[in-house]
């Protein structure tokens, strides 16, 4: 099985650690990780503010990257979302035959990590180990536009040491939302406090979610507020053991 | 008497100022959890009663399947509605628009020298503005939903669909009771306290006499069936039954998109709407109603069929899921912009998700009003999931949002952020191109690094406040991760992916 990194642009260009630790995780599963450089972004910046011819060539580069892969995996429940289900959209709309052509391969075998982990490699106890107290906020676009249910509390059950704690109002959008958070910056930063409130009543020392755009905004929240809770990529937990803890 | 949108301004000035009012927040964080709470066990019940026949999910797919079927033949509907009731001794209008529609209303309450109309809560009368148009012809529009009154008398803004005065308290109910019923008709009692009951029964004694007096009553209709020609009112007090009832004269406003073919297809749309609405099994009161009956209620029947951009959404691809919409507002209860901003921001009286697509859709994008509305939401998803005729509320506002962009194409001084996206397109259209851009933006991270002030836990190096129009709102009350000195692929090359 040939499988791609797709490390999204925001984990390349703010969050190297995660795609790190991506790369070391599926190497101690024994899956031999590609990363083709020739990879941008899924374009879902472009597609969500509106402005869909310019997300035409973004999809271009996307799929001409990984085009051959039998699983592209990505560590963002929102880009693997607009994969599968906005590629279609901007390919139509560029009224480019090939191009739907090639994203209808590629779309469908797009992976939001924990996916791949439980569904493609049937694995949900990884041999992470974690030892400290954490809570989970599962990201919109994984929970309502993937549906990757129960797949992350699945693997985080798993790692050993770790204590999960129960957010309350776990389902409640954070208020990032891409451009959302600065075309309606104050919004946006009443739905971060709410959910840096209720992230702090858990007593949790670190806060995990399988996106870091989310985890930059509710954190950015966090610090600001001088709370001293860690946001940390799933992904990050998930490569962690008692040899090698990853760290950024 | 009570006020209306126009001149509100864009959606995120108008949030601000709604943020501010922590009295605001706190109603409707209480208002909107109670039936979300309520709604979602009812939910929860449907799915464990019946789950032989594919449960909830299988109710919204009918639900949506009536409405789609009845969209889709919409003209034929539509003549055979009117044909029906036309038999049954009501009289049809068309109307166009707002205009058309009121000065319809107008006429009729004119023709019997009326001074005031008594009306039935009804989405689409506020939609047109109806009751500022008898008002302008020296005829007094009084409403008589609980939560209408509330809004009327205190010339407030309604703010929810279902729920018009959700952003009040009921401290804030007795005093406008107190202060203004007096003045249009019989005053509250003395020694009104604030106790739902007492409240609600002050209410009933000032409008028992409106409803006894009134020779015409205004209402909408929630459904419209075309094979009898029959309209549908479904509400929860029994006032609406009282004005269709005992005026001589009903004038029913009705968009077009409200026709259901069949009896047989209301019954998916009657088991969605109140459990989706208001957490209950069945709404308490549902009247239906078919031209006239000699003898018995309203001697003569109006029927306004509206347009007022229905068609322009109609012929909108993607956008024409939204007339499937039954105003329940179960989108607005679990919309996380709503409840900490409420329903004025969205300068309509279709708030929350629903109005965000809606506006735009009924009056077509061009207004910067009406262009903020697409960008109200942080497409969480959770006013598709909660939508009992399956709208992907989501689907639609990108799609909106596209139409706005485009709409400024061809601006001969084209918008910062439009710079920016081609800016970004440029750089992420290549690889190479987008490994330059976060070496730059690498060597900004180690200026921060190397002169930053605040540090987020775990230590990375991070940005207080910042000035700025994209940055400065971001860090306004968020602290920014300086940027990495090593993008990933820069690592990954460095290292043959880590491996030396």
């Amino acid at each position: 099985m040939r499988v791609a990194l797709m490390v999204t642009c925001v984990n390349d260009a703010m969050f190297p650690e995660t795609g790190k630790a991506v790369v070391t995780l599926l190497r101690r599963l024994g899956v031999d990780v590609e990363f083709p450089t020739a990879q941008t972004c899924c374009a879902q910046p472009m597609v969500n503010t509106g402005y869909l011819d310019e997300a035409v060539p973004v999809v271009r580069t996307f799929v001409d990257a990984f085009a051959g892969y039998d699983a592209i995996v990505t560590p963002s429940g929102s880009c693997a979302g607009s994969a599968r289900h906005q590629h279609g959209i901007v390919a139509r709309r560029s009224g480019d035959a090939a191009l739907e052509r090639a994203v209808a391969e590629t779309s469908p075998r797009t992976y939001e990590l924990t996916e791949f982990l439980v569904d493609v490699l049937g694995v949900t106890d990884v041999g992470a180990y974690f030892p400290h107290r954490v809570t989970y906020h599962p990201t919109c676009h994984s929970l309502r536009m993937l549906g990757v249910g129960d797949r992350p509390r699945q693997l985080l059950e798993q790692v050993r040491g770790l204590r999960l704690t129960e957010l309350p109002a776990a389902e409640e959008c954070c208020g990032f939302g891409g451009t959302f958070a600065v075309k309606n910056a104050d919004t946006s930063i009443a739905m971060g406090a709410d959910k840096a409130r209720h992230v702090r009543d858990t007593g949790a020392e670190v806060l995990v979610a399988g996106d870091n755009s989310c985890l930059m905004h509710i954190g950015g929240v966090l610090s600001r507020q001088r709370s001293g809770v860690r946001v940390m990529h799933l992904a990050e937990i998930l490569a962690a053991t008692e040899d090698a803890a990853v760290t950024a | 008497m009570s006020g209306t949108f126009v001149g509100m301004p864009a959606f995120p000035e108008a949030a601000r100022a709604a943020l501010g009012d922590t009295q605001l927040r706190h109603n409707l964080a209480h208002a909107t959890g109670v039936i979300r709470a309520k709604r979602s066990r009812l939910v929860t019940e449907v799915e464990e009663s019946m789950p032989e026949s594919g449960g909830w999910e299988a109710l919204r797919l009918a639900g949506a399947g009536v409405k789609d079927r009845a969209l889709r033949d919409l003209e034929t509907q539509l003549v055979l509605l009117e044909e029906r009731l036309t038999a049954a001794g009501a009289t049809v209008h068309w109307a166009r628009d707002a205009a058309e529609a009121n000065a319809i209303v107008v006429a009729v309450a004119q023709r019997h020298q009326a001074t005031e109309v008594v009306k039935v809560k009804s989405m689409v009368t506020q939609e047109i503005g109806l009751n500022e148009a008898l008002e302008a012809e020296g005829i007094d529009a009084w409403e008589t939903d609980l939560a209408e009154i509330i809004v009327q008398l205190g010339d407030d803004l309604p703010s929810h669909i279902l729920v018009p005065a959700i952003h009040r308290n009921r401290a804030e109910i007795r005093e406008i009771f107190l202060r203004e019923m007096g003045k249009v008709g019989k005053p509250a009692p003395e020694g009104l306290t604030d106790e739902p009951a007492v409240l609600a029964g002050a209410a009933r004694e000032h409008l028992r006499e409106k409803f006894l007096r009134a020779k015409v009553a205004v209402s909408g209709a929630n459904f419209a069936i075309a094979e009898t020609g029959t309209l549908v009112v479904v509400e929860s007090e029994g006032n609406g039954r009282m004005c269709l009832t005992l005026p001589e004269v009903l004038v029913s406003v009705v968009g077009i998109e409200k026709v259901v073919p069949t009896w047989a297809e209301l019954d998916p749309l009657l088991r969605l709407l109140p459990r989706s609405s208001t957490g209950e099994r069945m709404n308490p009161y549902t009247s239906t109603w078919s031209g006239v009956t000699p003898g018995d209620g309203p001697q003569e029947v109006h029927v306004v069929l509206l347009d007022n951009g229905r068609t322009r959404a109609l012929a909108d691809d993607v956008g024409r899921q939204a007339l499937r919409c039954i105003r329940c507002s179960a989108c607005l209860n679990v919309c996380p912009v709503y409840e900490r901003t409420g329903g004025h921001a969205y300068g309509s009286v279709y708030p929350g998700p629903i109005g965000a697509i809606l506006n735009p859709l009924l009056k077509g994008t061009g207004d910067p009003q009406t262009d903020s509305l697409p960008y109200a939401s942080s497409l969480c998803g959770a006013c598709f999931e909660a939508c009992p005729v399956r709208i992907d509320i989501p689907e639609v506002l990108v799609h909106l949002r596209s139409k706005v962009v485009d709409g400024h194409r061809d601006d001969t001084v084209p918008k910062a952020e439009a710079v920016a996206f081609k800016g970004a397109a440029y750089a992420l259209g290549d690889s190479r191109r987008l490994a330059w851009a976060e070496r730059a933006s690498g060597l900004a991270g180690r200026v921060m690094t190397r002169f930053g002030r605040t540090s987020l836990p775990g230590g990375r190096a991070a940005a207080g406040r910042v000035p700025g129009p994209g940055v400065g709102k971001w860090t306004s009350a968020r602290d920014l991760p300086a940027p990495p000195a090593e993008s990933f692929r820069a690592w990954w090359k460095r290292t043959d992916g880590g491996r030396r």
